[in-house]
């Protein structure tokens, strides 16, 4: 088959390449340029984008890079710092999957006659009993991305290929030793790839893009107890810069108030709630919604490496799927996706709704 | 690269091997291959052999020029659609850049008035477009730099103009110019400029005094000598070969407008003063980035805007002084042509194109 490859310039894509090759695919190799202009930093940079090329020369396969920098900066890019004007916590990596990767990047690879897209994500593709294909989480369980991926519709899994999600890290950088890949032992890239934090973090990006704002602390009687200097850094469930509550015990953010530039603080047990509704909620495919919303084994996760979450219903509405938790849950900020799965397989995921 | 000047090139590289600044016999012979070669290259351009500085080619020759040509607190002055290795030199300096219009021709009421805004030392006007091929009338701007600005040094970016046009008569009326080896069949990494003498020019790059004190460092023989044998057939071939790349490159435009509604050649239908050997148009509905690859798998090798240091397509400064609209500039295309292709090319080529932009139609990028 032909397939084109994903290529971060990171170990996982780089064996993700080596193995398609070996199992004798027509293999071209990609980057995406998605940030950076003159003076690029993070998961976009030139020596990462050296790396990728100097792997897919080593295994003989072409090697191309796409600017999509345009789309990254319109639907990643804007709609982060536009989210943060909000009060939102958005998460740029699961929207660069669900723009980037997985729409402008696969619709570029059948266009140019591509059979396959493969990425080097720490994820699997299984099939259900019906035949039906189903992401399913990577064998390291500490690795996984099934999460960052949930987004991927039935029609679009018959179309990726995730060679390494099989293999356990280790598994994946003993084999680029073996191959003689200079990304083996390279380290795993963090945080968000457009945010230098060497030039300062969140909080100049953000800055130089959106008025910031100083918000006042309130507890639920309205009483300030502190303020902040910049009420759109704050993120529901945070703890950081909050100070002590009388009691001794750290505050955390319960709400964010952007127009009235209030963050309500409280303790940490006030932050438990017994669900959260979802908007844009993709579904894997019709069968996995219905399934699902008769099924008695659906677990949550919230967070790239969180803990699994009971569910105990799910419900749509028009204000979206209500998800009911089986006990109290700490809440979900705004804007954070919430991945749901029956049995270990992704079903669908959306966004978490402002209350 | 041309089979002759791969030729005489060669024993540069082992038996004549040493240095010209050397004192010994053998450093003689390659100061002599040096001389003679720029007394050759000094009179197919048209200046006497003292005005020719060896360089390592055309970025290395336009800096030296931005940088160093003139005196006095001017700042550099060019048009908007010279090629990064001036307008980057002339940004970093404060300079100011004049605008083109919307064919990509320099215009001179815009020249003159951006050289009265403030003093200027160099004024920079490339002799041929490298992504549109337009032929810049430096005779009609030279005209307005002297009476705008007197005392500024006139330098053209000729890199792009050997082959297409009699570069002599061209850069007759500037101070300086540069150009490339492997622009007309020589290797990479070789290139020179030309300053009339008289010119005022400071060395940016100091050492062991080579090239008249104008620029250190040794000269790169087995190169200079195989850019002034590509250079002699060049000049030699040039009549002919503007004929017959000329027509090739009419039936290549011709064709590919014809195959595709909704294309336009960039610089406009009057392909009188544009150089013989590029063929630009700009397709709606389609993404170069996209359309390079599928034109890749059918054999044919093109070109789109510049690469930035990733590797990624950038958007053309260019088309966007052109003041093209982002759609067709998105489906820029650029054939080249040059001494060596054939009739048999430009057939793949119209082949190959239509169907693939067809394709990338129907899939909607």
């Amino acid at each position: 088959m032909q397939v084109m490859v994903a290529m971060s310039g990171g170990v996982d894509s780089s064996v993700a390449a080596a193995l398609l090759r070996d199992e004798g695919h027509d293999v071209v190799g990609v980057t995406l340029k998605l940030w950076g202009g003159e003076s690029d930093s993070g998961c976009c940079s030139v020596s990462d984008v050296d790396d990728a090329r100097r792997v897919a020369q080593q295994l003989d396969i072409d090697h191309l890079v796409f600017n999509f920098s345009e789309d990254f900066e319109r639907d990643v890019v804007d709609p982060y710092v536009a989210d943060h004007a909000r009060g939102i916590t958005p998460n740029p990596c699961i929207e660069c999957n669900r723009h980037l990767k997985f729409d402008r990047l696969m619709d570029r690879a059948e266009a140019l006659g591509f059979d396959m897209v493969a990425t080097g994500h720490h994820a699997q593709i299984v099939r259900t009993s019906a035949g039906n294909p189903r992401l399913t989480r990577g064998a390291d369980f500490a690795k996984d991305q099934s999460y960052v991926l949930h987004m991927l519709t039935a029609a679009q899994l018959e179309r990726v290929m995730l060679p390494i999600g099989g293999m356990t890290k280790d598994e994946v950088r003993e084999r680029a030793t073996v191959l003689g890949l200079r990304t083996a032992g390279k380290p795993d890239s963090q945080d968000v790839c457009f945010i230098s934090h060497t030039g300062g973090g969140r909080r100049v990006f953000l800055g130089n893009r959106i008025e910031m704002h100083p918000a006042r602390l309130v507890d639920e009687t309205g009483t300030q107890l502190g303020s902040v200097d910049a009420v759109e850094l704050v993120t529901i469930g945070q703890r950081r810069g909050l100070g002590i509550g009388i009691d001794g015990r750290p505050r955390y953010a319960l709400d964010v108030d952007v127009p009235s530039r209030t963050v309500l603080v409280g303790a940490p047990e006030d932050l438990d709630v017994t669900g959260e509704v979802l908007n844009s909620f993709t579904w894997v495919d019709e069968s996995a919604r219905a399934e699902s919303l008769v099924s008695t084994s659906i677990a949550a996760q919230a967070s790239a490496h969180g803990e699994t979450i009971a569910v105990r219903s799910l419900c749509e509405t028009e204000a979206g799927l209500d998800v009911t938790w089986e006990v109290p849950t700490r809440r979900v900020a705004p804007g954070q996706s919430i991945v749901l799965y029956d049995n270990g397989l992704v079903v669908g995921g959306g966004l978490v709704s402002r209350r | 690269m041309r089979p002759e000047a791969i030729e005489a090139m060669l024993p540069f590289l082992s038996d004549r091997f040493a240095n010209p600044s050397g004192a010994h016999r053998f450093a003689r012979d390659a100061r002599r291959a040096v001389d003679d070669a720029r007394e050759e290259l000094a009179a197919l351009v048209g200046v006497e052999a003292g005005d020719v500085v060896f360089t390592s080619g055309g970025t290395e020759s336009d800096n030296l020029a931005i940088f160093g040509l003139g005196v006095g607190d001017g700042v550099p002055v060019c048009s908007a659609v010279e090629h990064h290795a001036v307008l980057d030199p002339v940004e970093a300096l404060g300079g100011r850049v004049v605008g083109v219009d919307r064919f990509g021709v320099i215009d001179p009421a815009e020249l003159r008035r951006v050289l009265h805004e403030g003093p200027v030392r160099v004024v920079s006007l490339m002799t041929v477009n490298n992504e549109t091929g337009v032929i810049s009338d430096l005779e009609s701007l030279a005209k307005v730099v002297r009476t705008s600005a007197p005392t500024a040094v006139l330098h053209s970016d000729a890199v792009q103009a050997f082959c297409w046009t009699d570069i002599a008569a061209a850069c007759s009326v500037v101070d300086s110019f540069s150009f490339s080896a492997h622009k007309f069949g020589g290797p990479k990494g070789v290139g020179a400029l030309v300053v009339r003498s008289g010119v005022p020019l400071t060395a940016r790059q100091l050492g062991g005094g080579q090239e008249r004190e104008r620029r250190s460092g040794t000269q790169n023989v087995p190169g200079i000598v195989a850019m002034v044998t590509a250079a002699r057939l060049a000049a030699e071939d040039r009549a002919a070969d503007i004929a017959r790349i000329g027509d090739l490159r009419d039936q290549l435009l011709d064709g590919l407008l014809a195959a595709l509604p909704g294309s336009v050649e960039t610089a406009g239908p009057d392909r009188s003063h544009r150089a013989a050997g590029i063929a630009h148009l700009c397709i709606s509905g389609v993404e170069s980035e996209a359309l390079l690859f599928l034109l890749e798998r059918g054999e044919v090798s093109a070109s789109a805007a510049s690469s930035c240091a990733s590797g990624a397509l950038q958007s053309s400064h260019v088309l966007a002084a052109m003041g093209i609209e982002s759609d067709l500039a998105r489906g820029s295309l650029r054939l080249s042509l040059g001494w060596s292709s054939t009739q048999a090319d430009v057939d793949e080529a119209l082949a190959v194109i239509p169907p693939a932009v067809e394709r990338l139609r129907k899939f909607g990028i």
